[in-house]
């Protein structure tokens, strides 16, 4: 069978099982945008390629599989290199496909070109320029492999105009040996006599903690973890990437650790002597000042990528799997620590002591944006996934939403990407379709990349997103107030303008206002009985709201700020 | 008549830990590119680099990297260039288990009535003259790195010499270390 690259291309697709791309054609892809006229494929038209990119993620963090977008050359690829950032550092299996001149005028600065692949070495985690219409097969194949096996990442793939019109004879991969890949080997054999020393070093332990990150998610792991804390009874920490691996209602889940760490999850694993790595990366917003990190732990590090044992911390045991198979090997050895009730005492005491807390709104006053997180969670139905912008309002998210099933937090991590929510939510959403879709944004966050609730309203994708309008760069006014002496510097933005409700109306959306606790609660049921469009509401929270626990850039986690209702005993 | 510049210091062309690093890629374009932006990106440094098609494959290179173990533990750096899609194996020679060689060309200005001073340098050294002119004479080396170090200080004697090095190539030492070290990417 003849076809043209652009039709091998969506049938390679097709082949791979997509059932949506998020995309906005040009030029240099224009060829491959009309087969996708008679594919079944589901194609979403963005707003902005940055929409495109953090939609897929969306999708991906959603369901588990890759999530894919196409765009063109030159400034469409650009518009993408964020996302694509994005989920180099969250490991996110992501197929970008962009468009590119003719392979006759590469090189050339012809009209829309530019090095996407260039760009994106060190942004991916693997791209492909495609030389030739037969090729093109190889290369989607190749992409979804690399893109979801061993640690997941971002894959990108250039098209050539000229690749994309010429023609080919069908064919395609039937087994990874034909994917030429030969430097690729992303399973390793299970190292038995690392799994012994890892038996050996929690038999030793009594102060122990599971330190689980995003690579649990990955690996699916959570009905082992589930199996593992209950047997072993070590306390849970989940990281900012990890919320909903673990049950937040498992009364062994100390919450997230970190600069913005449940105190209890914090000073655990300061304290502990033996921390738990399963797929987590000793990220600076966990660790702190790292010399004073953790200081009488010693480390068993699982993870997939051998490159991430040393980085940071150096372990007492590194375990090169995925975090399921270490947990299932331990099950299998009986791997058990000694009596942990001196330790839950310490770490209860802890608890009662520093628990989360806020302030509570007063009747008439400004929103408490923990409340209104607090509020929209209890009333949202089982299932509901999460997505955030990033700022003091993402912080709240993984603190004070209750997260019980694995991918129902959707979140920038690594990169911290503002405006990431929106589209993010949007992508989650199409992934999901039975399931409630929250965004919780930042109105500076909101700012960035709004416009893509007209693809929502024009696709049909009924997202509801809460903005926590402290009319601020809030993160940011934050450290400027606790930093810099509360010199404000460039981060007011007006809760009035834009007016969110007649933007969220001009955008085809409900557009709601709470301004009190009252028309908080009725603006919720409000947005929970709305299920045909998307909905904003503008939530008027408290300006000089500020996220704690905190632990200052570059301290020590010792150095833990709690709230200040809790400082007099401190 | 020019005065050479007095020598000031010791040349040291390797870092004082160095590693030797022989690692077999896909013959593809932009594979040199991902190794070298991989390095600048990490902070890792790069002491030399040399490369060329690998035995008998048409579909491989094999890139001999000298790396700066002070910059970065080597695992680190192994790990790191591992995840490359395009690198196949990697095989990490100590120095100490290495044969390492590598080439010297230098071409020196001198007048064909006062050789002497050179041919002395040359013979000491066990370089080859490989070209001359009336005025000047082109030398090889191919030696250690330290033959090489050697060369290029006695020929600071000289005044116009222009000079260039491959950067080494390296086979594990026999009996030590066998190519079954080779580990396959995994
Ligand atoms: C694209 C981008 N630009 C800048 C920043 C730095 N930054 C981090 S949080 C933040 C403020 C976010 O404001 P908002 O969305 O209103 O959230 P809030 O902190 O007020 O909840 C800024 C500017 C960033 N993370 N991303
Ligand atoms: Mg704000």
């Amino acid at each position: 069978m003849q076809l043209t690259g652009a039709q091998a291309l969506i049938k390679s697709l097709e082949q791979q099982g997509v059932d949506t791309i998020f995309g906005l054609p040009g030029g240099a892809i224009l060829p491959v945008y009309d087969p996708l006229l008679d594919s079944s494929i589901r194609h979403i038209l963005v707003r902005h390629e940055q929409g495109a990119g953090h939609m897929a993620e969306g999708y991906a963090l959603a369901t588990g599989r890759a999530g894919v977008a196409m765009v063109t050359s030159g400034p469409g690829a650009t518009n993408i290199v964020t996302p694509i950032t994005n989920a180099h550092m969250d490991s996110t299996p992501l197929v970008v496909i962009t468009g590119q001149v003719a392979t006759s005028s590469i090189g050339l600065d012809a009209f829309q070109e530019c090095d996407i692949t260039g760009i994106t070495m060190g942004i991916t985690k693997h791209n492909f320029l495609v030389q030739s219409a037969h090729e093109l097969p190889r290369a989607v194949a190749a992409a979804f492999h690399l893109a979801t096996t061993g640690r997941p990442g971002p894959v990108l793939i250039d098209v050539p105009k000229d690749v994309a019109q010429s023609t080919m004879e069908w064919w395609y991969p039937t087994s990874v040996d034909e994917y030429d890949l030969p430097g690729y080997h992303p399973t390793v054999e299970l190292d038995e006599a690392a799994v012994a020393r890892c038996v050996a070093l929690i038999a030793q332990s009594e102060r122990p903690v599971l330190y689980v990150g995003g690579g649990a998610l990955k690996s699916r792991a959570s009905a082992e973890l589930l199996a593992f804390a209950d047997r072993t009874r070590i306390p849970v920490v989940t990281t900012l990437m990890a919320r909903g691996v673990f049950p937040d209602s498992h009364d062994q889940h100390l919450g997230m650790p970190g600069m913005h760490g449940v105190y209890a999850a914090v000073m655990a694993i300061q304290r502990s002597d033996l921390l738990i790595a399963l797929g987590a990366r000793f990220d600076d917003r966990v660790t702190g000042k790292i010399a004073a990190f953790a200081p009488e732990a010693k480390v068993i590090h699982v993870d997939i990528d051998r490159a991430e044992f040393g980085k940071i911390r150096r372990p007492d045991v590194a375990l090169q799997t995925d975090v399921a198979t270490a947990l299932r090997a331990w099950d299998a050895a009986g791997a058990a620590p000694r009596a942990l009730d001196g330790w839950w005492r310490e770490i209860g005491q802890w608890r009662s002591e520093y628990p989360l807390v806020y302030d509570e709104p007063e009747a008439n006053g400004p929103l408490r944006p923990q409340h209104v997180i607090e509020s929209i969670a209890r009333t949202a139905p089982p299932g509901t996934i999460v997505a955030s912008g990033v700022g003091q309002h993402q912080m709240w998210a993984a603190q004070h939403w209750k997260f019980e099933e694995p991918n129902s937090w959707v979140n920038s991590g690594g990169a911290g990407t503002m405006g990431f929510g929106v589209p993010a939510a949007i992508g989650a959403k199409v992934g999901r379709p039975d399931r409630t879709v929250w965004c919780i944004d930042g109105d500076g966050c909101f700012q960035m990349t709004a416009q893509e609730l007209v693809t929502a309203r024009s696709e049909g994708i009924p997202i509801k997103v809460a903005i926590l309008n402290n009319a601020y760069l809030g993160m940011v006014r934050q450290w400027q107030e606790m930093f810099y002496d509360e010199r404000y510097s460039e981060v007011y933005l007006s809760a009035d303008l834009p007016d969110y409700v007649k933007w969220a109306e001009a955008m085809g959306c409900v557009g709601l206002r709470a301004t009190n606790v009252k028309e908080m609660n009725d603006v919720i049921d409000e947005a929970h009985a709305i299920n045909d469009v998307p909905v904003v509401i503008d939530f008027r929270t408290d300006s000089s709201e500020k996220v704690f626990p905190m632990v200052a850039a570059g301290a020590s986690n010792d150095d833990i700020m709690v709230h200040p209702s809790q400082r007099g005993g401190r | 008549m020019n005065t050479p510049e007095p020598f000031a210091g010791e040349v040291t062309h390797s870092p004082v830990r160095h590693h030797i690093l022989s690692v077999l890629v896909e013959n593809k374009s932009g594979v040199l590119a991902r190794i070298a932006g991989m390095f600048a990106r990490r902070g890792f440094n790069i002491y030399s680099l040399a490369v060329a098609p690998a035995e008998s494959h048409a579909r491989f290179s094999r890139v001999t990297i000298v790396v700066d173990a002070e910059s970065a533990p080597l695992e680190q750096i192994v790990g790191q260039l591992d995840k490359l899609v395009n690198v196949v194996a990697i095989t990490d020679i100590a120095p100490r288990e290495a044969v390492e060689r590598e080439l010297l060309l230098a071409t020196i200005k001198t007048d064909v009535s006062n050789r002497t001073p050179l041919l002395d340098t040359l013979g000491g050294a066990g370089a080859a003259i490989v070209d001359v002119d009336p005025g000047a004479v082109t030398v090889m080396l191919a030696g250690t790195p330290a033959a090489c170090d050697a060369l290029e200080r006695d020929l600071e004697a000289f005044a116009d010499v222009e000079l260039h090095r491959t950067g080494r190539v390296a086979l594990p030492r026999l009996g030590r270390a066998t190519p079954a070290d080779e580990q396959q990417k995994d």
